[in-house]
C-alpha cells in the first residue's frame, strides 16, 4: 500500500514571474485610478468594464487557441494571473464562470460553431455565463435533477427550475444540465448539457437574496423554453461525464483559499510592525497555512497542465482551503484591535463581508461533506 | 538518482530493518546495529555533507525513515557530518549528534542532545563556531522524549576547542535545517498513520460492516488525509527551496515546521480515534508513530517558536508586502 495522493513538485517557469510583475503593474494602475476597491469574495464583485479591460490585455481565456480569441498561454500562466487578481481583490465576477468553466467546456466538448459564437466574446469580456445545475430538490445529489428537455422541431423544449444560479440576472447564457433520458435505469445516464440563452421566451429569472441582503442567487424558471439543437454541448446523455470530468479545475484554484485574504491583509495592518506576541504567533500560523495551501494548489495546477486528472488532490485542496478561509475572520475578530461600528473602515468592511459570506465558502463547488466523501473513496474506504 | 527511486529504495531499506521487535528493543536501550550499518552502507549519512544543497535527498530519506519510525540518530548524524565539513574537521565514523547553544549561553542551556549517550561524538554549535567533543569528553544527564528516544541533557564538556564554521552557518541555520528534518520525519510518520488507519477502517467490522463504511469515520479519515497531505507538500516545497538557496527558504522552513507540527497533533488524534482501544495498547504498533509525532513537533523549535519567527516576517512585510512574501520563488 502506498500513499493514495500524489502532489508532484512544481516550479513556476520564468515567464510566469515576468507575467506576475505585469499583472501587479496593471493592478497598481487600476487602484491608482480608483477604478475599484479591493474586496474579498471573488464571485460577488463584478464590473463589466473591468472584465473588458482584462480582456483587452489577453487575460481572459488566456490558455485558449488564438483563433477563438485566446492567447495560447499555459495553464500555469493563467494560474499566475488569477492568483494575483484574487489576492488584490479585483472585481473578476463578470467573466469568472465563462473563463474558468464554460469556455473550457466548449473547447473540450462544444462544436466549432459554438466555439466561434461564444469564445471570442468571452475573451473580450463581453459575454458572461452562469451555471444552471442545482434545482429546488437537487443540491449535492445533482444526478436527481428533474428539469427535462424533450425533442421539439429543430431542438429541445425545456421545462423545469434551477436555483442558486449566481448572477443569472447579469449574465447572457447559462450552461444548463437537463434530463433527456429516463432516470430509472442509471441516474447518471440521460443527463445533457445545453447552452441556455437567458433572454429566451419562457425564461423567468427571480432573485433570491442572500443573508447579507445581496442579490447574487437566482431561481430560473423554464416554461417550455425552446433551445435550438445547435446549443447542445457535446453528446446527448453524456452530461454527467462532461460535468464531472473537469472538477479538478474548479476545486483546486487560488479562489479556494483567498476568499478572506483582504481580512488577513487588514489584520496584518492592524497588528502593525511590532505585533503583540499572541498576534505575531497567530499571523505566523496563518501565513504557514496560506503558504502551504498555495504550494498544494500550484502542484495540482502543474498536474493539470501536464494533462492529468488529480481529482482526489483537488478535493483535498478545496476542503483544506475552505477551512482556512473560514478560519481567518474568526481569528481576526479575536486578534484585531477593532474600531467597532466604523462602516468606512476597510478592515471592518472586509471582516463584515467575510463573516456574512463565509457559510457559502464551504458549500459552493461541492460541500465539505461531499468533498470528504470523495476523499474517503480516494483513500479506498467504502 | 531521482527522488522517487531514492524514496522507494529507502522505504525498502527501512522496511527490511525496522520491526516492532527492534523498536521495542531500541526503547530499552538496545542499539539497532544492522539498521545503522545499512544506512551507512547506503551512503545516507553523507547526503548533506556538502551543505543544504542536499536537502531534497535528505528529506526524501528522512520521510521514509519517519514512515518506519527508524530508531537511530540519522538526521543528527547527517547534520553533524555537514557541520564538521563546514568547519574543516574530519567527522569521526559512527553515530553523531548535535547540540545548539545561543551565543553567550552556558553549556547547560543547550537543548537536549538527541541520542547523546549513544553518539561517538557531539557537535556543539555556538554562534558560528563548532566544538566537536568525543563521548568521553561529555557529561550527560540521561533523558527521553515521549517516544522513548534518548534526549540527553548536556552537563559539561572537557576541552573541546571551538572551530569557526564557514559560510553563513550558525546555530539558527542549523536549527532550521534540523526543524525541516524533523518535519520530513513527521510527514513520513503521518503517511504511515494514514495507511494503518485506512487498513484498520477497512478490516474492522462493527454493526455488521467495516467501520470505514460509516460516514462518521470517512469524514475523520478525510481530515487525516488532508493533514498528512499538507505536511508532505510543505516539507517537499521547503526542501526544494532550501536546496536551491531561494529567497523563500527561511519562510519555507518556518512554514513547514509550523504546518507539520499542527498536522501531527490532528493526525495522531484521529488515527487513535479510528483505531479504538486496540490502538491504545503497547502491543499495537500505532504508538511508535504517534508518540514520535507528539515528540518531534516539539524538537528544533515547536510551532509557537517558528510562528513567532514567521509572524515577525509577516509584520515586517506589512499588508502591502504580505502577498509578495508568500509568492516569492
Amino acid at each position: 500500500m502506498s500513499t493514495p495522493f500524489r502532489f508532484d513538485p512544481i516550479e513556476l517557469p520564468a515567464e510566469c514571474e515576468a507575467l506576475r510583475q505585469e499583472v501587479r503593474a496593471f493592478i497598481a494602475d487600476e487602484l491608482g485610478a480608483g477604478r475599484w476597491v479591493p474586496n474579498s469574495d471573488f464571485g460577488s464583485h463584478r464590473a463589466a468594464d473591468f472584465s473588458r479591460r482584462l480582456g483587452a490585455r489577453g487575460w481572459i481565456g488566456m490558455t485558449w487557441p488564438k483563433r477563438y480569441g485566446g492567447a495560447e498561454r499555459s495553464f500555469l500562466e493563467r494560474y499566475t494571473v488569477t492568483e494575483e487578481l484574487l489576492a488584490a481583490g479585483a472585481p473578476v465576477g463578470c467573466h469568472w464562470i465563462a473563463d474558468r468553466q464554460s469556455g473550457p467546456l466548449l473547447l473540450r466538448y462544444g462544436s466549432d460553431a459554438q466555439r466561434e459564437q461564444f469564445l471570442p466574446g468571452i475573451t473580450r469580456g463581453e459575454i458572461f455565463f452562469a451555471i444552471g445545475m442545482s434545482e429546488p430538490d437537487s443540491g449535492s445529489d445533482l444526478a436527481s435533477i428533474r428539469t427535462r428537455a424533450t425533442p421539439a422541431c429543430g431542438g429541445y423544449e425545456v421545462t423545469g427550475a434551477k436555483v442558486w444560479t449566481s448572477y443569472a440576472h447579469e449574465s447572457h447564457y447559462a450552461i444548463t444540465l437537463v434530463r433527456t433520458g429516463p432516470a430509472e435505469a442509471d441516474r447518471h445516464r440521460g443527463l445533457t448539457q445545453l447552452i441556455l440563452d437567458l433572454t429566451a421566451p419562457g425564461v423567468t429569472i427571480r432573485p433570491i437574496h442572500n443573508l447579507a441582503g445581496e442579490h447574487d442567487f437566482n431561481e430560473i424558471v423554464l416554461d417550455r423554453v425552446f433551445v435550438p439543437s445547435g446549443m447542445l454541448v457535446g453528446q446527448e446523455g453524456e452530461g454527467w461525464r462532461q460535468v464531472t470530468s473537469e472538477l479538478a479545475f474548479e476545486r483546486s484554484g487560488p479562489e479556494r483559499f483567498l476568499s478572506s485574504h483582504q481580512v488577513l491583509c487588514g489584520l496584518v495592518g492592524r497588528a502593525g510592525a511590532n505585533p503583540e506576541p499572541a498576534q505575531g504567533e497567530a499571523l505566523g500560523r496563518m501565513a504557514a497555512r496560506l503558504w502551504t495551501l498555495r504550494q498544494m494548489s500550484l502542484s495540482v495546477a502543474g498536474m493539470l497542465q501536464a494533462g492529468e486528472s488529480p481529482n482526489l488532490e483537488a478535493a483535498l485542496v478545496k476542503d483544506l482551503g475552505g477551512a482556512y478561509e473560514r478560519g481567518i475572520p474568526e481569528r481576526a475578530r479575536e486578534l484585531a484591535r477593532r474600531s467597532r461600528g466604523a462602516a468606512t473602515d476597510r478592515f471592518e468592511a472586509a471582516l463584515a463581508e467575510a463573516i456574512l459570506h463565509a457559510p457559502s465558502w464551504t458549500l459552493r463547488g461541492g460541500t465539505r461533506e461531499i468533498l470528504r466523501g470523495i476523499i474517503a473513496r480516494g483513500l479506498g474506504l467504502r | 538518482m531521482s527522488d522517487t527511486i531514492l524514496y522507494d529504495s529507502a522505504m525498502r531499506l527501512f522496511g527490511d530493518h525496522v520491526s516492532p521487535r527492534i523498536l521495542a528493543a531500541a526503547e530499552t536501550g538496545s542499539w539497532a546495529g544492522p539498521l545503522w550499518d545499512a544506512v551507512t552502507e547506503a551512503g545516507y549519512l553523507d547526503v548533506l555533507v556538502e551543505g543544504p544543497g542536499g536537502m531534497v535527498e535528505a528529506t526524501t530519506i528522512l520521510r521514509a525513515a519517519g514512515h518506519h519510525a527508524a530508531p537511530i540518530p540519522l538526521p543528527e548524524t547527517m547534520l553533524a557530518r555537514w557541520l564538521c565539513a563546514a568547519a574543516g574537521v574530519e567527522a569521526p565514523a559512527g553515530s553523531l549528534t548535535i547540540a545548539l547553544l545561543n551565543p553567550g549561553d552556558p553549556i547547560g542551556r543547550a537543548g537536549p542532545a538527541p541520542w547523546g549517550r549513544t553518539a561517538i561524538a557531539l557537535a556543539v554549535v555556538a554562534g558560528s563556531t563548532l566544538c566537536l567533543a568525543g563521548r568521553d569528553q561529555v557529561r550527560f544527564e540521561p533523558g527521553r522524549n515521549l517516544a522513548g528516544e534518548p534526549r540527553d541533557r548536556l552537563l559539561g564538556i572537557v576541552s573541546a576547542p571551538p572551530v569557526p564554521l564557514s559560510g553563513a552557518v550558525s546555530a539558527e541555520t542549523v536549527r532550521g535545517i534540523g526543524a525541516l528534518m524533523r518535519s520530513a520525519q513527521m510527514a513520513g510518520a503521518m503517511e504511515a498513520a494514514l495507511e494503518l488507519s485506512t487498513r484498520y477502517a477497512n478490516d474492522r467490522v462493527q454493526f455488521g460492516r467495516a467501520i470505514g463504511k460509516f460516514q462518521a469515520i470517512q469524514q475523520q479519515m478525510a481530515l487525516l488525509a488532508e493533514e498528512a497531505a499538507a505536511a508532505l507538500v510543505a516539507v517537499e516545497s521547503a526542501a526544494r527551496s532550501v536546496a536551491g538557496a531561494r529567497p523563500s527558504a527561511e519562510l519555507a522552513v518556518a512554514a513547514a515546521k509550523i504546518r507539520t507540527g499542527e498536522a501531527a497533533g490532528s493526525v495522531a488524534e484521529i488515527a487513535h480515534q479510528v483505531h479504538g482501544a486496540i490502538g491504545f495498547t503497547a502491543e499495537h504498533s500505532l504508538h511508535h508513530l504517534t508518540r514520535r509525532l507528539w515528540s518531534w513537533r516539539d524538537e528544533f523549535g515547536d510551532e509557537a517558536y517558528w510562528a513567532a519567527a514567521l509572524g515577525r516576517r509577516v509584520a515586517a512585510a506589512g499588508p502591502e508586502g504580505l502577498w509578495n512574501l508568500i509568492t516569492r520563488p
